[in-house]
């Protein structure tokens, strides 16, 4: 009697799911069919194949500087961003002081910030200090963005840790640092690792800060894009989001893996 | 350190050693001593300030007044991590991405021993603990009575002079906590290392302890062996929270050399007490000290309670049987598997015992405790 009902709702739930899968999917899986086209325009669907956007990607030293920059950047956002932001999650984690509440909001606050009023104010800024265009300018603005993606998964971390390890390894003759070092780093790694990859993406995929920073010098793959799509309009662009699409896909899956993984051994 | 493998135990001094967190007090002014070598248990429930105490031994508490000697030499100064003390903490500690042999070996890796004498000490400590062949195991595979084995040969390992235990064995079921208990003892035996332990289960800390602390709101009840704590329990709290005891109620009287306190009705004699005369204080005697016999005419002589037995507890080797007394407060009696007599529940009986296994102790005036009528009748009954 209820059996066949219950099936149809189960097939239901089963439809609205892969709906609302594909309505978040679908606009990103667009560009891979765009950018194997051989015609110099968009068209959807294609009419015929070829990797030839490729090729003009590769073989175009800018697109290539271009990704050689946000690799750069990236790569020193993640390093910069997960030990400022890992340092601020232990400190908050850890301890309980006036105005933590406050530090804490500061700390996440570029998350829910303007980026345009944020970029704003940093172009004033750099202007001044002459930072504007170069790699040094890049990592601190992507940083600041980044560092509530850090702090995130890395209180978590911190919060699922049981701190009575620290007091044996002290009980054991472990200083605080080393313990930090040797102890509580390795466990709470996951959380780390998986703010390092998304401070990695953050800065990989951030457009409109950099569109204010950049110069003709130093341009990341999505300003170059950006660039790209007002002024020459042709695949190439596809081909440059299809690699990005690619990269953090490959990215985050790997380390998603490597945690399941770790969690499970654990 | 490392040179020390005949290692001889510290003394620990507290001296007026007190914790205060805001108003509360979590430890009061305590003095206590621990001799080198010896076998310290801090025994008493939950927030009665031992594990407090263990944990400003250790340095991981600030003493808010008092001072901590050990050797003579304060310890204030010193973080936990400077203290040369072992430690067994509850919840096993084990570092959970080291294996079993890393583990054991991490106090050794902190004072940079070379890595040959590192391996011998390992092997050594996992063999005191019975666990040599686990050494490239993680923790995890490792069952609870085993990973609190090798958190004891990781605190042993470096043969530090204290080792401080905060319940390690309160995480285990029964059997297990019996085996390891005696292990302890050996351990303990082998080694010479003073041992500052922690538990509220007085049977573990009769089984383990040479002297034991009794702690309550802060403040040490009494400190002696086992069996000066059993015999001899100098507060009503000793009294029930190490064993069990039956309490008799009524007021203290100054009577024969001995101390009588009144119960019921009748005069009751005890060859110890502290009560002074016509205060309120209760007669102290084991359960396994009383006998129980049919009301039947005859009154016996000496110290003798009327009572009815309300309830039977049969225990194996012995069984307990609940008597209610005249004043409503209800005692215990503990007939052993080869004496036990015919007496059922409903029955009333005399409760009798000697006055050399009873004690008086003052008790405060605790409104849960049955108002006694006998108390007026002090004066009617006295010349017996």
């Amino acid at each position: 009697m209820r059996k066949p009902v219950a099936r149809m709702w189960n097939g239901a739930l089963w439809l609205f799911c892969a709906l609302v899968a594909l309505w978040l999917a679908a606009p990103s899986l667009i560009v891979i069919p765009l950018s194997l086209t051989d015609k110099p325009s968009f068209s959807f669907p294609p009419t015929g194949w070829s990797t030839r956007w490729y090729t003009n990607f590769f073989q175009d030293p800018s697109w290539v500087g271009a990704l050689a920059s946000s690799l750069q950047v990236g790569a020193l956002v993640a390093i910069v961003a997960t030990i400022a932001g890992t340092a601020a999650a232990a400190a908050l984690t850890r301890s309980a002081f006036r105005g933590q509440q406050t530090v804490n909001a500061i700390l996440l606050a570029p998350m829910i910030a303007p980026v345009i009023v944020v970029a704003v104010g940093l172009y004033a800024l750099f202007l001044r200090a002459n930072l504007l265009g170069t790699t040094l300018g890049f990592v601190i603005a992507h940083s600041v963005l980044a560092l509530p993606f850090v702090i995130i998964p890395v209180t978590a971390s911190l919060n699922g840790f049981d701190r009575r390890l620290e007091s044996a390894a002290a009980m054991c003759g472990a200083n605080r640092w080393t313990t930090f070092r040797q102890v509580t780093l390795p466990l709470v790694a996951p959380g780390v690792i998986s703010g390092a990859l998304f401070a990695f993406v953050t800065s990989f995929d951030e457009v409109v800060l950099s569109l204010f920073i950049q110069s003709p010098y130093l341009q990341t793959l999505p300003v170059k894009m950006y660039a790209s799509v007002t002024r020459d309009t042709d695949p190439t662009i596809a081909a440059a989001a299809t690699l990005i699409l690619g990269l953090t896909t490959v990215l985050t899956l790997t380390i998603t893996l490597y945690i399941a993984r770790r969690n499970r051994v654990r | 350190m490392s040179d020390s493998s005949i290692s001889q135990g510290a003394a620990i001094t507290l001296n007026k050693l007190t914790k205060r967190y805001g108003d509360a007090t979590a430890v009061d002014a305590i003095d206590l001593n621990a001799e080198p070598g010896e076998f310290l248990t801090l025994l008493g429930p939950s927030g009665s300030g031992k594990t407090t105490t263990l944990n400003m031994i250790a340095g991981f508490v600030d003493v808010t007044e008092g001072e901590i000697l050990v050797d003579g030499k304060p310890v204030y100064a010193l973080p936990p991590h400077k203290r040369n003390m072992g430690m067994v903490f509850q919840h096993y500690a084990l570092f959970p991405h080291m294996s079993v042999g890393d583990n054991v070996a991490y106090p050794l890796r902190q004072r940079r021993l070379p890595k040959s004498e590192r391996g011998r000490l390992v092997a050594d400590a996992l063999n005191k603990v019975g666990l040599s062949n686990l050494s490239h195991r993680m923790p995890r595979q490792l069952s609870g009575g085993q990973q609190q084995r090798v958190a004891l040969a990781r605190a042993i390992v470096y043969s530090p002079r204290v080792l401080l235990m905060d319940e390690p064995l309160g995480a285990l079921d029964k059997k297990l906590r019996d085996s390891l208990q005696l292990e302890i003892k050996r351990i303990h035996a082998e080694l010479g290392t003073t041992f500052v332990y922690v538990t509220h289960d007085q049977d573990e800390a009769l089984v383990l302890s040479d002297r034991i602390a009794v702690f309550n709101q802060g403040k040490i009840e009494q400190v002696g062996s086992a069996q000066d704590l059993y015999e001899r329990p100098s507060t009503i709290f000793v009294a029930q929270f190490v064993g069990e005891s039956s309490l008799f109620h009524g007021l203290a009287l100054d009577h024969q050399g001995g101390k009588g306190v009144l119960s019921s009705d009748r005069t009751l004699h005890a060859h110890r007490g502290d009560a002074r005369s016509g205060a309120h204080a209760a007669m102290v005697v084991r359960p396994e000290r009383i006998r129980v016999q049919p009301i039947d005419g005859v009154e016996p002589s000496g110290n003798a309670v009327r009572g009815r037995i309300i309830q039977e507890i049969y225990l194996g080797n012995s069984r307990k049987l609940e008597v209610e007394l005249g004043d409503g407060s209800k005692v215990f009696v503990r007939e052993s598997a080869g004496e036990v007599t015919a007496n059922r529940p409903g029955d009333r009986v005399w409760l009798t015992f000697l006055p050399e296994d009873a004690v008086v102790l003052t008790t405060n005036e605790s409104p849960d405790r049955p108002q006694l009528a006998a108390d007026v009748q002090v004066p009617v009954f006295t010349s017996n």
